[in-house]
């Protein structure tokens, strides 16, 4: 399951490694003229490494493609990608260390990697300080901008205010009040200060929030308060981490609060893979927002989920997070390709603008190294998929959310020295 | 009323757990004095048994029966953790009585070997090797007095290890090859899904209960008055009690302490392994699964007194309707008018986060006044 997505982000590092093992022969059909080694830096042990795990497949099946295909091709020649797995055991100090390694002792150009916000808060300060480049793929609280991370995931206005937006004013429940629940860490907290200024804006009421503690699943309390809050039924927008989605379910639907009875669950972490775990009986009614679905009915959609499932397995899935590491990998090659070269500073500056027919539709990278992209609201059916409600056009994304108290009015440009990490609007 | 009644419901609904939880260990700890840190991996053993049940149960020719997997499960439950408690007595914690902080590192130790246990082993095999235990160790106590006696009982103990190991392997790899999801070992939480008989509320005085939740309630009733009455009314549970008390009297007067020792500890895993049977109705199943109990369980066990079943079963209560109080804000509904910086206080603490952090302080705040718990032991054998 993949847990925690949010809390938890990832790594890309980015460090580079031009090793050579020059082969005289031509560039072409198969054979390289040089290799570069990336780093793909996830817990493979620990309680993240069932959602992590999934990102290392998507990576390697990403890097195979691409190999496949001729490999990079960097001032005239053709590089075969390899790459170093290192595993970041769950533990964020790990993370950091484990970045140093790429960086230092690999010498890796890029680093693909990390999962939790927390990961990704301890690998920060080294790539900042060693000035490499991480590519992070997981859909965040933002309120961030390095200039040496470039992340692939939603943020918040790439999410949780379309689905907002959507519940309030076109679900079955519209014009209900609001009840927030979420994992008491920094990614549900800072998503629900923001849900609960766009609800104020759009004329709405929220009639209570609470958080679990992370590994407890004793949901009564938070039951309670929910009937107490909404008698009648409403939205509930979610933010737990995965197994405690499990208990929340269960207990809810035994306690009566299903979509039957006028209640209706907004999740922001529930992907495929999630559903599969919790139940779709369980969720069937219930809504999801995300990028990229698995039922996307576009042949890039249907390759990316065919080319997964031929790689690693006909019972896989594919959800949004691997959608995105896909995505990074991709970017990163065109962005190599055009620099021409590996160097840090040039294939940043080579980043920016890059565009990528990605499964969810076209995809581009923003000055503040964000994504523009597409958002969908899907509700869960029987079948433990999405049916696609609605879809957005192209939404840039908010560095710093416009509707956070502390971020409102500022911005992050990379591409323009005097503006850089955070400026005012 | 209403109001009141689901309030004392969700209190009694939340300390049930915690109790069901705790009862094991009030029994290994409190009256053993094992500080058994793997008791939370005798739970999720038991909660591992009802997810394998349930696929077993799925199986064409158990279909039929399959709404009563769970109560079959209980049964199970005890006995899997029950023997799997045996084996850590016999093997590890015999050799550590009378030195708490080797019971505390060497029982840590067993309860990551289990976690790893149920990620590295599949599920099917786990069964066979838990079966071939169970008769490994359960076969040779059933042989007449003659052979147990005979100067040739070593050969017929081992002959029956070798036939609880061919027995354990055979059953794993039938069970693995039915049942497929049990045939791949995977880190994966998987789920247990309640037969329909159990999903859903029911209406008790105008008010809706949810099914399980009453089913928890029914379970840690059924282990608290079966616990008791063989404490209090069966010879064992005598001796039990009698070198609880006083260990080296008893064994003067002929009690065999070795064999209490077993019994008591192999009863107390057994209810850890119930008390996973009930978590497992509420969450997912996973190796953490007990982790996120145990530091509850000691809890309780300290709040009521440590070697005593009452004060474990009030303290677990106790905390169920604190939390409930706390955690939903319920002093607000009961006195809504309240003046103002009490009621903002009661809004402050009243999240699930929050509320835990008040009732742990009033625990320790308790504490400092009665160290011993709710209800202390008395005596002077107890203080050594």
């Amino acid at each position: 399951m993949r847990i925690s997505r949010r809390i938890l982000a990832g790594l890309a590092t980015a460090s580079l490694a031009v090793t050579a093992t020059s082969c005289g022969g031509g560039g072409t059909s198969g054979s390289f003229d040089d290799t570069v080694t990336v780093g793909i830096l996830h817990s493979l042990s620990g309680t993240m490494a069932i959602s992590e795990s999934t990102l290392v497949d998507t990576e390697k099946m990403a890097i195979e493609e691409i190999n496949a295909a001729g490999g990079v091709n960097v001032g005239g020649k053709s590089y075969k990608i390899e790459y170093i797995v290192e595993d970041g055991a769950s533990d964020w100090p790990t993370f950091a260390e484990k970045s140093k390694k790429l960086i230092d002792q690999d010498g890796v150009p890029v680093v693909f990697g990390g999962w939790t916000s927390a990961s990704r808060k301890a690998m920060l300060p080294v790539y900042e300080s060693k000035d490499a480049f991480l590519y992070y793929p997981i859909q965040y609280e933002a309120q961030e901008c390095s200039n040496n991370i470039f992340y692939t995931g939603a943020t918040p206005n790439q999410q949780s205010e379309p689905a907002t937006d959507f519940m309030y004013k076109r679900s079955p429940a519209a014009g209900g009040d609001f009840f927030l629940v979420g994992s008491d860490y920094v990614f549900p907290r800072t998503s629900n200060t923001i849900t609960k200024a766009q609800v104020k804006q759009l004329g709405g009421k929220v009639v209570g929030e609470d958080y679990l503690p992370l590994g407890n699943t004793e949901v009564a309390p938070i039951i309670s308060k929910i009937k107490k809050a909404l008698p009648e039924g409403g939205i509930i927008i979610n933010t737990l981490n995965g197994d405690q989605n499990v208990a929340f379910f269960k207990q809810i639907q035994d306690a009566g609060i299903t979509p039957s009875s006028g209640y209706y669950v907004m999740n922001y972490s529930i992907a495929e893979e999630e559903i599969s775990t919790i139940g779709p009986e369980f969720l069937e009614g219930h809504y999801g927002a995300w990028n990229y679905m698995m039922s996307i009915d576009t042949p890039a959609s249907k390759k990316f989920a065919e080319s997964f499932k031929k790689r690693w397995g006909a019972d896989r899935v594919v959800a949004d997070p691997q959608e995105s590491a896909y995505n990074m990998v991709y970017l990163w090659k065109q962005a190599v390709e055009d620099a021409g070269t590996f160097d840090d500073n040039a294939v940043r500056e080579a980043l920016v603008g890059q565009k990528f027919d990605a499964p969810q539709g076209p995809v581009e990278v923003m000055p503040n190294h964000h994504l523009s992209q597409t958002v969908r609201i899907g509700e869960i059916n029987a079948e433990g998929g999405f049916t696609i409600l609605e879809e957005t056009g192209v939404v840039l994304p908010q560095a710093w959310n416009q509707k956070h108290p502390s971020s409102k009015g500022f911005a992050c440009d990379w591409t323009d020295p005097s503006k850089g990490e955070k400026y005012k609007l | 009323m209403e109001l009141l009644l689901d309030s004392l419901f969700n209190g009694v609904a939340i300390g049930s757990v915690l109790l069901v939880a705790a009862l094991g260990l009030a029994i290994v700890f409190g009256l053993m004095g094992v500080i058994n840190l793997a008791h939370g991996e005798l739970m999720m053993l038991g909660a591992y048994t009802t997810y394998v049940t349930q696929l077993i149960f799925k199986l064409p020719i158990l279909k039929p029966f399959y709404n009563s997997y769970i109560i079959v499960s209980i049964f199970l439950a005890f006995i899997v953790s029950g023997v799997v408690g045996i084996l850590l007595e016999k093997t590890i914690i015999r050799k550590l009585y009378g030195s708490p902080l080797e019971t505390l590192l060497a029982t840590w130790g067993v309860s990551l070997i289990l976690q790893q246990f149920v990620r590295s082993v599949p599920l099917a095999y786990g069964t066979g090797l838990v079966i071939s235990l169970l008769i490994g160790l359960f076969l040779p106590t059933t042989f007449p007095s003659k052979i147990k006696e005979s100067i040739n009982f070593k050969y017929f103990k081992f002959s029956s290890w070798i036939f609880a190991a061919l027995t354990g392997v055979l059953t794993g790899s039938v069970i693995s090859s039915s049942v497929s999801k049990l045939s791949r070992a995977s880190a994966r939480n998987v789920d247990v899904t309640a037969p329909s008989w159990m999903r859903g509320q029911v209406e008790i005085i105008g008010t809706a209960f949810p099914k399980t939740r009453l089913m928890i309630i029914v379970i840690t009733l059924i282990s608290v008055i079966a616990i008791t009455l063989f404490l209090n009314q069966s010879a064992w549970g005598m001796r039990i009690r009698a070198v609880t008390q006083n260990r080296q009297m008893s064994d003067c007067l002929g009690i065999s302490t070795e064999k209490v020792d077993i019994i008591t500890f192999g009863i107390g895993s057994g209810l850890a392994g119930v008390a996973g049977v009930a978590v497992s109705l509420l969450g997912s199943v996973g190796p953490n699964v007990g982790g996120n109990y145990i530091v509850g369980c000691f809890m309780v066990v300290v709040l009521g007194g440590v070697g005593n079943l009452l004060g474990t079963v009030l303290a677990s209560f106790g905390i169920g309707i604190m939390t409930d109080l706390i955690g939903a804000g319920r002093l607000l509904s009961i006195w809504p008018n309240m003046p103002l910086p009490l009621s903002n206080t009661i809004n402050f603490f009243a999240t699930t986060s929050m509320a835990r952090v008040m009732i742990f302080a009033l625990i320790v705040i308790f504490l400092q006044f009665k160290p011993t718990g709710l209800f202390p032991q008395k005596g002077r054998m107890v203080e050594n």
